[in-house]
């Protein structure tokens, strides 16, 4: 069961991006590729989704940090990478000094205690074949902690997360979606995790349950001191739930920075058309706001352009930069660094702009 | 306060504290059982095929003939006392066509239990792996189906004499394969679901995934499929009794007796139609209940309701 | 349970009303009984007004426009009165209804993969549109009038996507495609569906643009379908918050986003997270919406309403006037929620802190460490 030990000396933290405490997983220049396969009897690779591209960030100890997106970021791909869900084509991950990325799912079984993942889908994550009390009992199960007193501690877990305990007996398709996605939630504590991905767990939910899983998630983590690592697209759910929020465009981390300065004061063109684009539920602010707006959607991650990925949507390169300026961002991968702004930022030429 | 109120009983009072059930919905169980319930030709036979069952298991223990003991009278036509009549030898038909009935039947249901098994757990590990373990399975599989079933049964029954058991193994080892085809393409798309790769993130190992996860999910089509697989077993058995390779006397079979009785078509048609009757209705009603249970697990019967 | 167009919403000028909805239900017979998806409905849109529907999943948005526009299934039961430019539109034989859709009244649904078909160019398919209503247009000024259709809807080189297939184009620009079938005709009403609920961020606040580009255009009334609380904020003059098959508060937007009066509004505008502050707490309902097969007599959101009392329990609560004018409420006690907040009203729960408190005492206690670590 023992797992060799690698190293297990933590890496150094990354510059400038904030968070305080121990780093409790960190993510080096994270790749991931997805091959595309042509047609026919012979299928041979004919390209790749560039899905991740060089991700780094470190999730500190009690922290929630997000990971924000539209669809085709590659925020998905890196929450289920970084959990070994899919195996990474190049960089580290590293949990608590300990190299996760090449072992092998034998050696990953310990760790899975401590790292969990909560899905976005409750219907299609729960097994409808088995009850309620079955589910929340497998993780304790397969790590062979079932024993006696482990039903009261299933039991527990459904009172913990605001369930009837008594209704351990029924199966998943008796519940409504934010139950069941309470389910999920006890799955994922029953092994009592350090690190928990929690994968849009809003997205599919009404608004007026998704605040109850929203509060539920909050208490859990301030009581239990979790990481979460918070994969969303909703911008607003983000700024309410996250310390830290990384944003993500076609595979590349574009900006990562304090919840509340992000929104304050985003620098990245990306950035700030996305908090644009978030309708406010409030009528006099929501028609009296700047905008910055983009244009078309997002391209292809199979061939994604050169340079800075956003250029071909960007509002500045088309509008504001000079022919010369944009030579570098046609030319130059922009990195994720601090360019006076406080906080890093993948553009050559961001400033903050405030939006709201 | 663990019950829940039924969407279809108005006017029971729901209790306060159980408000957050009011998305109620029928359990898929409930859903597949209302369906079958409804089908009428799927009903009726189950009926019949029910009775025929009892009758064949239940029935030599209360009849005061048996199908091994001669008696006085030969080649009578049926009557109160020989219901089914008698044969040349004097055997009474009536307790031959119970034990032979009871006799396809065994091996009929040991066939679909068998390949069901066999065929179920291969497809699965096939659909689950895919790749290479897939491709290799299913090369296998493919071999199997290609086999002239005929050809195979009557030399390896040939060999074994003619124990019912023998007869049900050889079927169920040339049948299992259409199971597995089912269910792997069921497994192929099942793995994708979420709750699989739940099960994954939580350290489940492959075996836990598929028989806890992957098969029980995959019972709809199982079962259908073995249903169907009673009905081919009757027919096999049937088909290599009828040709000497199957059932041995003393024992008797459905397949046996009809063959038995081929010369007598035309002077003691009973010794005929009676068994080869028996092998129909098991033949059709199997087939009816398999009907009513693939319309009744059928998802795209489902109705979303908003 | 029917409401009268005296309690329903009501346009500015009462006779200058596009549309009117009067007493609109809707009932789908199923295996376990009946479904009463809308139970009296009704609203007036006067000319060029934009009226915001929302509600959560099941509250009977869609199904009202749906009856509205005659698109239902023949199992289900309308009830009521729908009424464009003074013609009774239920009942009217589909031809003639025909005549209206597209013209009249123009729909934008969700995914524009179900009104688009995949077999035609969007260009053939917006020609098609127009000649369907204007017989003696020629061919050739048909694409004409595609093409700048396409533009104005924010399609980039249009005369080149005239010729695309639906399948070539990204769904925003699917959405922008429906978009210009939906104002080909110059309708005086356009219903949209959820209309950026497929959609991206970045790509919503486009497609939303490119729809009041499209009113502005046309000159066209509006109602918009949505669950985003947002985007009507935006987008619209005047709200109704639908609940279990009604409407359940109506009003000015300022009037709902401001001084809500029903308990269901306020909770929703307490439950949703915003970019614009920081809030302590988010304030969730309890609960589920009801089943709407066989709903229980009294309020349908007692179950989950804070406020209830016994009468909720037994009488449901008519529209009535709430504070302004047009502003109605369902709800007994309307007057009680006068400046009063939502955290006020509704409980903040999360986690069991009982079990939360025992659960991280045996985490921090309890648990045997890992050897493995």
């Amino acid at each position: 069961m023992s797992a060799p030990v690698q190293a297990a000396a933590p890496l150094p933290p990354l510059p400038g991006h904030g968070g305080t405490g121990e780093p409790v997983l960190q993510v080096r220049d994270l790749v991931k590729h997805f091959p595309v396969m042509s047609r026919g009897v012979i299928r041979r690779r004919v390209g790749d989704v560039h899905a991740v591209c060089g991700v780094s960030f470190d999730l500190h100890e009690n922290e929630t940090l997000g990971l924000v997106g539209e669809s085709g970021s590659g925020k998905t791909t890196t929450s289920r990478t970084v959990l070994g869900l899919e195996k990474a084509t190049s960089g580290q991950v590293v949990y608590r000094g300990r190299e996760l990325t090449g072992l092998s799912r034998r050696q990953m079984r310990p760790l899975r205690r401590e790292l969990q993942i909560v899905f976005q889908d409750p219907y299609a994550s729960l097994d409808p074949r088995i009850t309620v009390h079955e589910i929340v009992a497998e993780p304790l199960r397969i790590h062979g902690r079932y024993g006696p007193g482990a039903r009261d501690e299933v039991r527990e877990l459904l009172r913990l997360v605001g369930l009837n305990p008594e209704h351990g007996n029924r199966f998943a398709h008796e519940f409504s979606g934010g139950q069941r996605q309470r389910i999920g939630i006890a799955r994922a504590l029953a092994l009592r995790p350090k690190v928990v991905v929690l994968d849009e767990p809003v997205s599919a939910l009404d608004v007026s349950i998704q605040a109850g899983v929203l509060n539920l998630l909050m208490d859990l983590q301030s009581e239990l001191g979790l990481s979460f690592l918070f994969v969303a697209h909703d911008l607003s759910v983000m700024r309410h739930v996250a310390g830290r929020v990384a944003v993500m465009y076609l595979g590349h981390l574009v900006e990562i920075a304090p919840a509340r300065e992000l929104f304050a004061r985003p620098a990245h063109p990306y950035t700030q058309a996305l908090v644009s684009a978030i309708p406010l539920p409030d009528p006099r602010k929501e028609r009296a706001r700047k905008r910055i707006t983009v244009q078309g959607d997002v391209p292809s991650p199979i061939r994604p352009p050169s340079g800075c990925r956003f250029r071909t949507r960007c509002p500045k390169f088309a509008h504001q930069l000079t022919e010369s300026e944009r030579t570098s961002c046609v030319e130059q991968v922009p990195e994720l660094i601090d360019r006076g702004g406080g906080n890093p930022v993948a553009c050559h030429y961001a400033e903050t702009v405030q939006l709201l | 306060m663990t019950d829940i109120q039924a969407p279809g009983s108005p006017g029971t009072e729901v209790p306060r504290s159980e408000n957050e059930f009011t998305v109620k919905q029928r359990s898929q169980t409930q859903l597949i059982l209302r369906r079958f319930l409804r089908h009428r030709a799927a009903m009726i036979s189950l009926a019949v095929f029910l009775l025929i069952l009892l009758w064949a298991f239940i029935g030599p223990h209360l009849w005061h003939y048996s199908y091994q003991k001669y008696t006085p009278d030969n080649s009578q036509a049926p009557s109160a006392k020989h219901p089914f009549g008698t044969n040349s030898s004097g055997y009474d038909s009536y307790a031959q066509v119970m034990r032979g009935t009871q006799t396809s039947l065994k091996i009929a249901i040991l066939t679909a239990l068998g390949s069901t098994l066999l065929g179920a757990v291969w497809g699965a590990i096939a659909g689950f792996y895919r790749g290479i373990v897939d491709a290799v399975m299913m090369r296998i599989t493919d071999l199997v189906l290609t086999l002239p079933l005929f050809a195979i049964a009557l030399v390896i029954s040939s060999r074994t004499g003619g124990d019912w058991y023998w007869i049900a193994i050889v079927i169920a080892g040339l049948t299992w394969a259409y199971v597995s085809r089912v269910v792997r393409s069921t497994v192929l798309s099942l793995r994708e679901k979420e709750f699989v790769e739940a099960a994954r993130a939580l350290g489940a190992s492959d075996v836990r995934i598929i028989f806890r996860h992957l098969l029980p999910n995959s019972l709809g089509p199982i079962i259908v499929n073995a249903t169907v697989l009673v009905a081919t077993g009757i027919l096999t058995e049937t088909a290599l009794s009828f040709l000497g390779f199957g059932v041995q006397p003393p024992d008797t079979s459905l397949g046996l007796l009809v063959s038995q009785a081929q010369t007598a078509v035309t002077t003691r048609p009973w010794l005929f139609y009676i068994p080869g009757a028996f092998i129909i209705a098991i033949a059709l009603t199997i087939n009816f209940i398999g009907d009513g249970l693939r319309d009744a697990f059928d998802p795209r019967q489902q109705r979303v309701r908003q | 349970m029917t409401t009268t167009s005296s309690e329903g919403v009501r346009a500015g000028a009462a006779n200058d009303a596009v549309l009117e909805v009067d007493g609109l239900g809707v009932e789908f017979p199923t295996e376990d009984g009946i479904v009463r998806a809308v139970r009296g409905v009704g609203y007036s849109l006067g000319r060029g007004e934009s009226l915001g529907i929302v509600g959560e999943s099941g509250a009977g948005k869609s199904v009202t426009a749906m009856a509205v526009m005659g698109l239902l299934p023949a199992t289900a039961k309308v009830r009521g009165s729908v009424r464009f430019e003074g013609t009774e539109l239920l009942g009217l034989p589909d031809g003639r209804l025909s005549d209206i859709r597209g013209k009249g009244i123009a729909m934008i649904f969700q995914d524009p993969m179900t009104s688009l078909n995949p077999v035609y160019t969007v260009g053939f398919q917006i020609a098609e549109t127009l000649q369907r209503h204007h017989p003696d247009l020629k061919a050739r000024d048909a694409r004409t009038r595609a093409v700048e259709l396409l533009g104005t809807v924010g399609i980039p080189s249009p005369e080149r996507r005239v010729d695309n297939y639906p399948h070539e184009l990204s769904g925003g620009m699917r959405q922008r495609v429906v978009i210009a079938i939906a104002m080909a005709n110059d309708p005086d009403v356009i219903i949209a569906d959820e209309p950026t609920t497929a959609l991206d961020v970045t790509v919503q606040a486009q497609i939303l643009d490119a729809l009041e580009t499209a009113r502005a255009e046309t000159g066209a009334a509006l109602v918009l379908i949505t669950h985003d609380l947002g985007v009507v904020a935006g987008h619209t003059d005047r709200v109704a918050v639908m609940y279990a098959g009604r409407i359940v508060e109506t009003g000015s937007v300022e009037d709902i986003f401001y001084t809500p009066r029903m308990p269901y509004t306020l909770g929703l505008l307490g439950s949703l997270p915003r970019l614009d502050r920081e809030e302590e707490r988010l304030t969730p309902i309890t609960g589920s919406p009801p089943s709407l097969l066989n709903l229980p007599p009294g309020c349908p959101f007692s179950p989950r309403c804070p406020m209830r009392r016994d009468v909720c329990d037994s009488d449901e609560p008519p529209l009535r006037p709430a504070g302004r004018d047009s502003h109605l409420s369902a709800c007994h006690f309307a007057e009680e929620l006068v400046d009063t907040g939502a955290e006020q009203v509704f409980d903040t729960a999360g986690a069991d802190s009982e079990a939360l408190a025992r659960f991280a005492d045996a985490t921090s206690t309890g648990q045997p460490e890992e050897d493995s670590l």
